[in-house]
């Protein structure tokens, strides 16, 4: 029987009237939750266990899903996304090898603080126990890796845990966050609920610090005489450049960057000493050991930084600032311990700056005078190889000076990376990418992927090594074919260099497994100029320094596709300055048995 | 070597005391004992942890685990701010000759003795470690077959609690 017009009731009319939540699948519910979120790209592969998350994410408009070669380049690239920019950077996979292939990339965020929200598939959750196909107990793996994680089993937790995940990921010291969804859950259905409930009561990260701790430290800081401002790459991942600037102009005192901040303070600025740590300049090195005072910002005293951890600094006070309570006099007992966010922290430490500077004016000029001399007789540089092939150096401040500020640099792990950080000058915070704390090698291609589909208006290299080019150039083709232009410098020494230093050395030049035959006078296996074809990049190969702007420049200029330079270099230069591992930074040396005299008593 | 006793107030999820055993063996910390149950409160479990400390300071471990999400309160327990019980079931072989002389021993220690067999008798007995190893002391000559310990116990003496301090706020 018809219904009387009068009466009828379309089912528009009734969700209308009575507004509940829509009942959509959990893998919807994924691709929702991360629309909501304001994801706009992910990095992934699918697999059996993903499968259904991978139907609705075809028809998002807002997500941009880039499918890579391996989940290990997904993972990189979420990092790189997240490094260039601060936002969260997600990266999917299946279960299983699909996820333990994420394995390395969570741990290198781990590391070095990244935002990372990683997404697995789970077998079914009745199988899971069972040594399932494709079954791994992923959260149990990633435990010590991540700063938390997840197992949802049940399509109703889907929304929750993903925003309480990426709220975990990106608030108090970011990290990496895993959430492993069975392929159950993502094909129950469950109504939508938005916001949904984020119930958290252990997680109350602090970011506003103590008053009183920071005017002792503004205190110190007005008192010291060889005062150093020691800056992490909290800094960065804080947002708190400017704030530094202010507060570094305020006191006068000198900065150094480690490895993880490299541009969170600019390098033109005068007060800038570079990068202190086993490779850091003679003046960044020796100012910390020296120093009366380190102010302490985003940085964890690192054993790369501190040399022998007995021996560092030792007539220093500590004002140590981070945002996790953890790092806080774990390998350096704090003076001034100071918990809280480093863009509160330090703008709320300029203020009471101010107020101390207007009783007492600090005295620093022999300070400045000793480092000024060490900077004048200590400068960054490099000797030209005497086989007659190109210094690795040099190729790397070309690409610097070329490219500019404004472009983005992710580096892989080695000599080449140590070198990008010397010789590349920074001006800008999150333009330098690197695996610090992990020292992950291969993680230049797929992280300088991520920040190009981040910033897709900046220059992006990798500056990678040969060693680590082969890790994961197999991304080249998710750049070829998404048209992720990066441009790729392979510094080709043919060989693992760093370990290879560390044989020349150490080990009476025993040469152990470090050669790779992808350089000058090798078999060139693999070819580097056939390989970028193969992928669709542009391959160059330079192999004199008069060819070196050229390529570059035609690199620059080459938008179409990915770029590949093969920079044949001598295997043979080495990373300076150095502090061999185990002994006091007092040990620095410039160059091979070269080491500054300084004031033992200074 | 300092010993410690930990109080802590968890969030009962999936792999909570992996989380917390983990934390312990990756970052080079002891455990000596643990004990794991429900709190008074519904959804989170207290775990009673006692950690032996070499070298690295306590103060770096509990700052490790205030960092574990799931992990609502931590409070070291004094011995003397604190009551600390541990729980122990012994099997010990008896006699005819011996059984007398056993039996006297668990009187006098207020232990009871909960199974009897004909050479052997079960033997329940609480008390901090002090007391415990007194008594196995004791017992051990007659042959001990076999023993279960509980992870110590602890509570804050006085009328505070722990998660009153949690959630009056």
């Amino acid at each position: 029987m018809p219904a009387e017009p009068r009466t009828a009731i379309s089912p528009a009319d009734l969700k209308a009237a009575q507004p509940g939540p829509d009942t959509i699948s959990g893998a919807e519910a994924v691709v929702r939750t991360l629309e909501l979120l304001g994801i706009t790209d992910v990095f992934g592969l699918p697999g059996g266990a993903i499968l259904p998350v991978y139907d609705p994410l075809m028809d998002t408009s807002k997500i941009r899903h880039i499918l890579v070669r391996h989940e290990q380049g997904a993972g990189h690239a979420a990092e790189g996304y997240a490094a260039s920019t601060g936002k969260v950077g997600v990266a999917i996979a299946t279960s299983g090898p699909g996820a333990t292939n994420l394995v390395t990339a969570i741990m290198d965020a781990h590391m070095d603080s990244v935002p990372l929200l990683a997404i697995t598939g789970q077998v079914f959750s009745n199988l899971m126990g069972t040594d399932a196909f494709q079954e791994a107990d992923i959260v149990g793996i990633t435990m010590p890796i991540t700063k938390h994680s997840f197992l949802v089993t049940d399509a109703d937790d889907i929304p929750s845990t993903i925003a309480a995940a990426y709220h975990i990921a990106s608030t108090g010291r970011p990290g990496p966050v895993l959430v492993d969804i069975t392929k159950d859950a993502q094909q129950q259905e469950a109504p939508f609920i938005w916001p949904p409930k984020i119930d958290l009561p252990g997680y109350r990260p602090v970011t506003k610090a103590h008053g009183k701790q920071i005017q002792a430290a503004a205190q110190l800081l007005v008192d010291a005489k060889k005062p150093v401002l020691y800056v992490g790459g909290g800094v960065i991942r804080a947002h708190a450049s400017d704030e530094l600037l202010k507060l570094a102009e305020l006191i006068g005192a000198p900065v150094v960057t480690t490895l993880m901040a490299r541009g969170a303070f600019p390098d033109s600025h005068e007060q800038h000493l570079g990068m202190p740590g086993m490779h850091g300049t003679v003046p960044a090195v020796l100012a910390l050991q020296e120093s009366d005072l380190i102010v302490s910002l985003g940085a964890r005293f690192d054993d790369r930084v501190t040399g022998k951890t007995a021996l560092f600094a030792p007539n220093a006070k500590i004002v140590h600032v981070d945002v996790d309570p953890a790092e806080i006099s774990k390998i350096r007992t704090a003076d001034v311990p100071i918990v809280g966010d480093a863009k509160d922290v330090i703008a709320d430490l300029t203020v009471a700056l101010g107020s101390a500077l207007a009783t007492t004016t600090p005295d620093t000029e022999a300070w400045w005078t000793y480092l000024n001399g060490l900077r004048e007789e200590f400068p960054l540089g490099y000797t030209e190889p005497t086989d007659g092939l190109l210094a690795p150096q040099f190729v790397i401040q070309r690409i610097g000076e070329l490219t500019g500020p404004e472009g983005v640099y992710a580096s892989g792990v080695g000599q080449h990376q140590m070198w990008a950080a010397q010789f590349i000058k920074y001006e800008r915070p999150n333009s330098w990418l690197n695996s610090g704390g992990a020292g992950t090698m291969g993680y230049a291609v797929p992280a300088a992927m991520g920040a190009k589909v981040a910033e897709p208006d900046r220059v992006v290299w990798a500056i990678d090594g040969d060693g680590c080019f082969q890790m994961t150039n197999q991304e080249l083709a998710t750049c070829a074919i998404n048209k992720i232009p990066i441009k790729v410098a392979v510094i080709n020494n043919s060989s693992l260099g760093m370990v290879r230093q560390w044989q020349t050395l150490f080990y009476d030049g025993r040469y152990s497994n470090t050669d790779l035959n992808t350089g000058h006078d090798t078999v060139r296996i693999p070819d580097f100029l056939k390989l970028a074809e193969a992928y669709g990049c542009l391959g160059i190969r330079v192999t004199t320094a008069d060819e070196v702007d050229a390529a570059i420049q035609l690199a620059l200029e080459t938008n179409d596709r990915p770029v590949v330079i093969d920079f044949v270099v001598s295997a043979d230069a080495m990373v300076w300055p150095m502090v061999p591992q185990g002994v006091s930074n007092s040990y620095v040396q410039y160059a091979r048995d070269h080491s500054p005299s300084f004031d033992e008593e200074a | 070597m300092s010993r410690h006793v930990l109080s802590l107030l968890v969030e009962n999820k999936p792999g909570l005391l992996t989380r917390v055993a983990g934390l312990f063996a990756r970052r080079g910390f002891n455990i000596e004992s643990l004990a794991v149950g429900t709190s008074e409160v519904p959804g989170l479990s207290r775990i009673t942890v006692v950690v032996t400390v070499e070298g690295l300071p306590l103060e770096q471990i509990t700052k490790q685990l205030n960092k574990l999400v799931n992990v609502i309160k931590i409070v070291e327990l004094d011995l003397d701010q604190s009551v600390q019980r541990e729980h122990l079931l012994i099997k010990v072989r008896v006699d005819n000759t011996t059984r007398s002389q056993v039996l006297e021993a668990v009187n006098l220690f207020r232990a009871r003795v909960v199974d009897v067999a004909t050479d052997a008798v079960v033997i329940e007995v609480t008390g901090d470690s002090g007391k415990t190893n007194a008594l196995l002391k004791v017992l051990e000559p007659y042959g001990i077959k076999e023993m279960a310990q509980s992870g110590l116990l602890a509570i804050g003496r006085g009328s505070k609690s722990i998660s009153e301090r949690v959630f009056k706020n």
